[in-house]
């Protein structure tokens, strides 16, 4: 990602992840802030479908905007030098994703110093009916843990 | 343990043409046989998670190993007397190992063996790479209910552990 100093502030950070990454834009994500808590947007499109009797959003599409959320909330929260790299990830599946708008916000349960561990849960008309959920980790690239390590 | 190529053919030529998200990402068939089947997505640039390095999302390679996981599923079920008309199935839930980036460029193949099929439940695993199976980008575990109308009869699965 940019410079962190050039990107002071949570708002900046995630503006210029949401431009930056293509993949998104081909998901058509978007994602909004209220402090420090943010909510990610997938609206509906019929390319997401993965089941056309449903419909149903396809399950990696699911998974994908989870794991996105995952990295927009660590790029949030933390003044990363680079993307945070995906280690693992377990995504449950609890509700098929209808032709409709989901929602998906993530709890950073840690950040150590390499790694961090995230849960992630989305919603669509109810938040207390999730469709899915995923809890991953991920490698981070701290500027201060690389200038620690610069001799 | 019956086995329908044709089924199988048709099958997958439907995962690959039938599913929006599929065309949208430009799945392509690789091969299909009664306990696995290999897919694979072509590298394009609006598909980069990582604008630095080119490398494409890893939110493509989790939809192409649910997609074929999914594949594999179904060739399990035709292979074991099913129609996969009949079966409606649903991921349970999907494990991913990221070992390293996918390299940029290039095409990604999965591939997915359902090692195990019982009444109610499918287990399968998979991996994703270029060239190399022995050298992956990601591996995958999941789990699949079955969700239609009709269980997989009782006689014509070959394993009944769940």
């Amino acid at each position: 990602m940019n410079d962190a100093r050039a990107l002071p502030t949570r708002e900046e950070r995630l503006a210029a992840m949401l431009a930056a990454i293509p993949y998104m834009r081909f998901l058509g994500m978007t994602a909004e802030l209220a402090g420090d808590e943010m909510t990610a947007i997938l609206p509906f499109a019929p390319h997401l479908v993965g089941n056309v009797m449903i419909p149903a959003l396809h399950g990696g599409v699911i998974g994908a905007f989870l794991e996105m959320t995952a990295l927009c909330q660590l790029g949030v929260r933390e003044p990363l030098r680079r993307l945070p790299k995906t280690i693992d990830v377990t995504i449950e599946y609890l509700r098929p994703g209808r032709a409709q708008t989901t929602y998906a916000r993530a709890d950073v349960r840690k950040v150590g110093r390499r790694i961090a561990n995230v849960h992630v849960e989305a919603w669509q008309e109810h938040r207390a009916s999730p469709v899915a959920a995923l809890r991953g980790h991920f490698l981070l690239s701290l500027p201060d843990i690389e200038e620690r390590a610069a001799p | 343990m019956s086995f329908d190529p044709e089924a199988m053919a048709m099958l997958g030529a439907r995962m690959a043409q039938g599913t929006p998200q599929a065309v949208a990402l430009q799945f392509r068939l690789v091969s299909v046989d009664s306990t696995g089947a290999a897919m694979a997505v072509p590298w394009r640039e609006e598909l980069v998670g990582d604008p630095e390095s080119g490398v494409m999302a890893g939110g493509v390679i989790t939809t192409l190993l649910d997609h074929v996981c999914g594949l594999s599923v179904s060739c399990a079920v035709i292979a074991a007397g099913g129609s996969f008309m009949e079966y409606g199935m649903a991921t349970l839930d999907l494990r991913i190992d990221y070992m390293r980036p996918a390299q940029p460029r290039r095409e990604v193949i999965a591939l997915a063996r359902c090692y195990k099929l019982t009444r109610s439940i499918a287990f399968v695993r998979a991996s994703a790479f270029e060239d190399d199976e022995a050298n992956p980008v990601a591996t995958a575990q999941a789990a699949f209910a079955f969700t239609g109308p009709r269980a997989v009869p009782e006689a014509r699965a070959p394993a009944d552990a769940a």
